[in-house]
């Protein structure tokens, strides 16, 4: 008994060591190495896949032009990931391996709201900037954080450009804003639920009426229930937010349901593949979106939206279209490397001062931080599914086509 | 206590007093394998010893997590407040305040996981076997699906928990002092419980219940303590776990059925169910297995898991202690002249 | 929650929408049921696992139809694809556990689940995948209720499927061997039944038959890896209520299921679907259990 424990105390020891001491060091040689947490398995391992691939996409291009000039030493970039399994408790714990363990000093955020909730107070406590472009809910940004800097835009404002649109599209056709009503069903999960009270908000400002108010739980692939309540309720807008797999679900049991209105929208269109996977039965859905290739953003590294489209479709065949986290992604890596740039040194307190001096231009949009780390230089955009394309049609001044509006039910 | 067993219990008091200050990056992850030797300890209680194998343990630690945050945030906060701004409002407590709540937090999470326990258990304990496995694992699920609905709770959006107080380093350390000292209490606990009567008594219901019953035992009456302890451990692990991640939800955070709800029975069948030191030898070996393949095998983790789990299950019933106890009785104060036992020594302390 | 009901009472047409929703989603429950209950009722094996069989028949009809296979005819060999499966599984698997106690199987499927979840996710990626079966929709009270025709062709199939089980365990010989090793297998071996060929026979047909839901799943709902657990568990929920025995309560119970998880779905809202299903597995093993007492009692 003795020798079997003090056998396996040796063995748990060596394994620790081993794991201690085998970890890359994260700012030696030649290489700066750059952690990340995110969803390679779980519910959120597709969009972890999408972010992961905007990492090491840009990672490679930037490598590729020379590496980072940080103060007279050239640096390549690297990353070094680990798996959360979509589980917020997984990526706090992975999160204080990397800075502890690995010695990671620079961190890339995880996929989601949740993950990103729970690793914020990881690398502020360990005072390590971490640059997340992932995660979009609210209430990250209400604590104060001094090391998180976030690229893409809050998630209230997801969905409730919608509703202006609707709104305006209403007073138009001489209808009172006030007279519409609104059906909607989200996921019960921190950002789907984020979305829902900047539809809640917005919708109490012009005084719109919610007739369905619906949260799908997590796991379930069937929403007829919610649209037989829809269709006997008739509401103008209706509103879905459920990740990739709620766009999927939706926009197939709307089409075999024949359920309609004036004004659909959803998030995660693109993730979903809904132009590919549904085809007529996609059109005029609305989109938001944190990035389009036809906006007229440009930058040193990839050139314009449209460049950086093309290059990434031509390296990853397996995409048809670039889903926007993809871009955020790649979009993060940017500004570490400009803040690598302009901070001259690999010092994490130097670098947390250069992120939030950041104001640049990206392919992905401007990027300049407020005090509490969001994005104040980027709007959400909303996009519209027209002969099968993705085309942006509010706000106005970025529109490249006008909306189509009633939508007409798809046969 | 014989003088080697003495010894040895100091030597793993010892490393685990050391490990993490020998290894102060791997203090959360430490205390995560405590948490594991909580979980094995408590599921044996039910499923080793008495029989009833609870597929759904895992509601207690959910339930202290909860019960937990709800006090440590309700004691300076407006509860419902707090969840529906999910962390828009800056908040502020004090040492003072976080210990308090906290300590009040794990006294109340225990209680509270009790009195869940008696409720459960005057409607679960009816079924058996299999059944009863079921009916828990179902009740584990209904929890997280109704306390997702909750909105007082924070619903789908989950809850921030208060920051601790103090450093980094400090926050690992008490984090994992804390859950070191509940498996040791838990383990001290379990271990004079099984020189009592009520082991006998337990084990009893496990061999033949309608027998136990016949011979007067009022085996509802032990069931249900039986499951309140497990259920008082589970409750303060819960607790625990939660003010070290930071931020609970309730279908991954507080009641991951399909992870460490089923890890639990997992590490136990490897230890060898029905002894002291089994379901501690089944967590220490699969805490280092997951570690292991969770860095090294990316992708594959759960495949190599649920591969562990089949083989342990169909070939390799008796676990790792069943199986030492046949192999070398003599380790376990069995002393054997001419033929091996034919069942393995009566003695269930190592 | 009172503003549904109204929607209900006031246009019971709705009801009618509710009820073939259910029913036809409900077919395919009963089908994953009845498997289940077969392999319970004969080798007492409780196989956790069901619905990651679905979802690899539902995979598998998915790969033939993206060769050009029509979902509808790739049932067959998806059927006899996952038939071989099954018996591949029952003899390195199954076999072994069958003596053992009943917790034991149950574990040991749980294993086979998480292993199959896993490998599915590693072949076929997270995305969510449908099928598409090329037919189109009936509309009936003037375009107020929808019901897809590839719905009610796959309750068509389940239906016809059931029936077939039902034959088949009636008329031939290797379903009286099945029946008889169900009843009491040492006596059946005793009369010379290959019990080991029975079991394995058993479990098979429950591969198959689960492979052909998920292709019909494919076509009307969705295939995930991890979404197995859905029909896992609403198995269990109908063969707890029905029973072991009776088939055609199995059947019954699985339409009936699938109507009350519309209605809750409507009338409470999405977010208490599962719990409603997990909620009523709750309610019927104490009901079960406040039966037993009372014959306990009464034999007392």
């Amino acid at each position: 008994m003795k020798r079997l424990v003090t056998h396996s105390a040796r063995l748990g020891a060596a394994i620790a060591v081993a794991l201690a001491f085998g970890a890359p060091a994260s700012a030696a040689d030649d290489v700066i190495t750059l952690g990340s947490a995110i969803s390679i398995t779980g519910k959120y391992s597709q969009e972890g896949k999408n972010a992961s691939d905007g990492y090491n996409f840009a990672v490679k291009r930037i490598n590729e032009m020379g590496g980072v000039k940080v103060g007279g030493k050239t640096y390549k970039l690297e990353v070094k990931y680990y798996d959360d399994e979509s589980t917020p408790a997984r990526t706090a714990q992975l999160l204080e391996r990397l800075i502890n363990q690995d010695g990671i000093k620079f961190v890339l955020g995880p996929y989601g709201s949740g993950p990103t909730k729970a690793a914020a107070p990881v690398t502020e406590k360990y005072k390590i900037p971490m640059v997340e472009a992932e995660g979009a809910s609210r209430s990250l940004f209400t604590q104060g954080y001094r090391y998180m800097f976030a690229a893409l835009s809050t998630s209230d404002q997801y969905l409730s450009p919608v509703i202006d649109l609707a709104a305006e599209l209403a007073q138009k056709s001489g209808k009172k804003p006030a007279d519409l009503k609104i059906g909607m069903a989200f996921e019960n999960d921190p950002f789907s639920l984020d979305v829902r009270d900047g539809v809640v908000e917005e919708a109490k400002k012009h005084n719109m009426k919610i007739v369905v108010d619906d949260k799908m739980p997590r796991d379930l692939s069937d929403i007829s229930a919610t649209l037989t309540k829809i269709k006997a309720l008739k509401p103008d807008i209706i509103v879905f937010s459920g990740h990739t797999k709620g766009a999927t679900t939706a926009t197939r049991q709307m089409k075999e349901m024949d359920v309609n209105a004036p004004v659909v929208a959803m998030t995660h269109c693109e993730s979903a593949k809904l132009t590919t996977q549904f085809g007529a039965a996609s059109e005029g859905i609305l989109c938001p979106t944190q990035w389009a290739e036809t906006l007229k953003y440009k930058d040193g590294v990839f050139g314009t939206a449209m460049d950086y489209n093309k290059a990434f479709l031509a390296a990853h065949p397996e995409y048809k279209i670039v889903p926007y986290q993809v871009a955020q992604a790649s979009a993060v890596i940017e500004i570490w490397a400009d803040a690598f740039r302009r901070a001259g040194s690999l010092d994490t307190e130097k670098l947390r001062d250069a992120l939030a001096k950041t104001e640049m231009e990206t392919f992905y949009g401007h990027i300049k931080f407020s005090e509490v780390g969001n994005n104040i230089a980027k709007p959400m955009v909303l996009r519209q599914i027209q002969g099968g394309n993705y085309v942006v049609v509010a706000p106005t001044k970025y529109a490249s086509e006008p909306v189509v509006y009633p939508r007409k039910a798809p046969q | 206590m014989t003088r080697r067993s003495l010894a040895l219990h100091l030597a793993i008091l010892a490393a685990g007093i050391a490990a993490p200050f020998l290894f102060p990056a791997h203090a959360v992850q430490f205390a995560v394998f405590w948490v594991f030797v909580l979980f094995s300890l408590t599921w044996d209680t039910m499923g080793g010893q008495m029989g009833y194998n609870s597929l759904g343990n895992i509601t207690f630690f959910g339930l202290g997590m909860y019960i937990c945050a709800i006090v440590q945030i309700g004691l300076v906060y407006n509860v419902g407040e707090y969840t529906a701004a999910t962390g828009a409002i800056k908040v502020d407590f004090t040492d003072q305040q976080y210990f308090a709540g906290l300590a009040l937090g794990l006294v109340l999470a225990g209680v509270g996981a009790v009195i869940v326990a008696a409720i459960l258990s005057w409607i679960l304990f009816g079924l058996r076997g299999p059944y009863f496995a079921i009916g828990t694992l179902g009740v584990a699920i209904a929890a997280a699906e109704l306390t997702s609905a909750w909105g007082w709770v924070g619903g789908g959006s989950g809850i921030a928990m208060p920051v601790f107080p103090g450093g980094p380093g400090m926050r690992e350390r008490f984090f994992y002092a804390a859950c070191m000292v509940a498996a040791m209490l838990c383990y001290l606990f379990l271990r004079w419980l099984y020189g009592t009567r009520f082991s006998l008594a337990i084990n009893a219901i496990r061999d033949d219940e309608d027998k136990a019953e016949a011979l007067g035992l009022h085996t509802a009456r032990y069931k249900m303590v039986a499951w309140s302890v497990s259920a008082f451990f589970l409750g303060i692990a819960g607790a625990l776990f939660g003010n070290m991640t930071g931020f609970i939800e309730p279908l991954e955070t507080a009641y991951p059925t399909l992870t460490f709800g089923i890890f639990m029975v997992a590490m136990t069948l490897l230890g060898g169910k029905g002894t002291l030191w089994g379901p501690v030898v089944g967590a220490t070996l699969f805490y280092t297995l997951r570690e292991v393949t969770w860095t090294y095998l990316l992708g594959w983790q759960y495949i190599a898991l649920g591969v562990l789990i089949i083989v342990n299950v169909v070939y390799f019933q008796q676990g790792i202690m069943g199986w030492l106890k046949t192999r070398k009785p003599h380790w376990f104060g069995v002393r054997v002249e001419g033929k091996p036992a034919a069942s393995a020594g009566t003695d269930s302390r190592a | 929650m009172w503003e549904n009901l109204q929607i209900l009472g006031t246009a019971p047409v709705f009801n009618v929408q509710l009820l073939l929703n259910g029913l036809t989603i409900g077919a395919v429950f009963a089908l994953a049921a009845y498997g289940l209950a077969l392999v319970w009722g004969v080798t007492s094996v409780k196989n956790l696992a069901q619905g990651d069989f679905v979802m690899m028949g539902g995979y598998l009809g998915y790969e033939l139809s993206r060769h050009g296979v029509h979902p509808i005819v790739a049932i067959v060999p998806v059927a006899a694809i996952m038939f071989g499966y099954g018996w591949l599984i029952y003899r390195l698997i199954i076999r072994r556990v069958i003596q053992l106690d009943l917790f034991t199987s149950l574990l040991a499927t749980f294993g086979l689940a998480i292993t199959m979840q896993q490998a599915m996710n590693l072949a076929f990626g997270p995305d969510v995948r449908t099928v598409k079966s090329g037919f189109g929709r009936f509309e009936l009270f003037g375009g107020m209720v929808d019901i897809t025709q590839i719905r009610v062709i796959a309750f068509g199939l389940c239906i016809a499927l059931a029936v077939a089980m039902i034959l088949f365990l009636r008329k031939s010989r290797m379903g009286q061997a099945i029946r008889a090793t169900a009843q009491d297998p040492r006596a059946a071996r005793v009369l010379g039944v290959n019990t080991d060929r029975v079991y394995a026979m058993t479990f098979s047909i429950n591969a198959a038959i689960c492979g052909a839901a998920g292709v019909i799943i494919a076509m009307i709902w969705v295939l995930q890896p991890f979404y197995g657990i859905a029909y896992s568990v609403r198995a269990f929920v109908i063969v707890t209520a029905a029973g072991l025995g009776n088939f055609t309560a199995v059947i019954v119970t699985a339409l009936g299921l699938g109507v009350i998880e519309q209605y809750s779905g409507f009338v409470l809202g999405a977010q208490f679907q599962q719990a409603t299903v997990v909620g009523l597995l709750l309610a019927i093993l104490i009901w079960r259990q406040i039966q037993l007492r009372r014959h306990r009692q009464a034999l007392q």
